[in-house]
């Protein structure tokens, strides 16, 4: 039995990145297990920001954290839609290798409006995040 | 290594000469399209077209958010390499992006980046995203970057 069945809210997840044209760009995808969803990087080419050591893009890094942090929300509310980014803050902690990248997001505050989110992003170790988001996202319908 | 005196370069423009190297050299700045278009020092102008493989949000057909961080992130770096004498690579320590509104679909995002100051070893730079002019953001960005010490390569570059 495939687990990702268990919450309807994961189906939904999956439809989303193969209609958002840029998660396509990205190549990411996405792991539910009930309410807890890990993202996914596989490593191209494409990602890399710096040829000379062969380092992933910030921005690379930072696309895939904010969309996993806006899935994240999306997977644990009822809105109909993934919600709107307000603003965020990424810390590069350490280089992003030419490999796979790994990420969670952490719901820290579900508001009527906003939410605060948490994402991290790692490699080969999660004790060692290469890369920090701290997010707010609009979730109204306004 | 010797110690032959350091030789001050007007590093802004030499940027200005390899504007389109400066991209091609990037893969994912590559893949997100943007053009630099000018470079002065501590100052350095962009544009990101829109493109339909950049989609964020296939109703409304804007582009997504992390293309305007991704392309505001490497003008922010490319602001502080301009504002020093020497040529240094920098990466960025912390970034953040403010979402004022959403790009409108099908025209170009003009960007602006500017390194206000700067120390022996970190950058400080904010940003800016619009279609016309500053008075109407779509967003804007701060980000501090640290200087890398060591000269990468030193042989030819490709």
């Amino acid at each position: 039995m495939n687990p990702q069945l268990t919450n309807p809210r994961a189906d939904e997840i999956d439809a989303i990145l193969k209609r958002l044209p840029f998660a396509q760009t990205l190549g990411m995808r996405c792991e539910v297990l009930g309410d807890e969803m890990t993202a996914i990087l596989p490593f191209q080419e494409k990602l890399i920001g710096n040829v000379a050591i062969r380092a992933l893009h910030g921005g690379a890094i930072a696309s895939f954290l904010e969309l996993t942090a806006m899935l994240q929300v999306f997977l644990i509310s009822d809105m109909p839609r993934p919600p709107k980014p307000i603003n965020l803050t990424i810390d590069y902690l350490r280089q992003g290798h030419a490999k796979d990248l790994y990420a969670r997001a952490y719901v820290l505050k579900m508001g009527r409006r906003m939410a605060s989110v948490r994402a991290e992003a790692w490699q080969e170790n999660r004790a060692e995040p290469v890369t920090a988001l701290m997010a707010h996202f609009l979730v109204a319908a306004d | 290594m010797n110690d032959k005196p350091k030789q001050q370069y007007d590093i802004a423009a030499i940027m200005n000469e390899n504007i389109n190297v400066m991209r091609d050299v990037v893969p994912w700045a590559n893949e997100t399209r943007f053009r630099v278009t000018k470079v002065e020092k501590g100052h350095v102008f962009g544009i990101q077209p829109w493109e339909a493989h950049l989609v964020g949000d296939p109703e409304t057909g804007v582009i997504h958010g992390g293309v305007i961080t991704t392309f505001l992130d490497n003008l922010c770096g490319m602001a502080c390499t301009s504002a020093m004498t020497e040529m240094r690579f920098v990466a960025t320590i912390d970034l953040r992006i403010d979402y004022m509104r959403p790009a409108e679909k099908g025209r170009d995002i003009i960007g602006e980046a500017e390194c206000y100051h700067l120390t022996r070893t970190v950058c400080f730079t904010r940003a800016w995203a619009y279609h016309e002019t500053r008075d109407k953001l779509i967003a804007t960005a701060a980000g501090t970057f640290a200087i890398n010490k060591a000269r990468l390569g030193g042989g030819s570059r490709k």
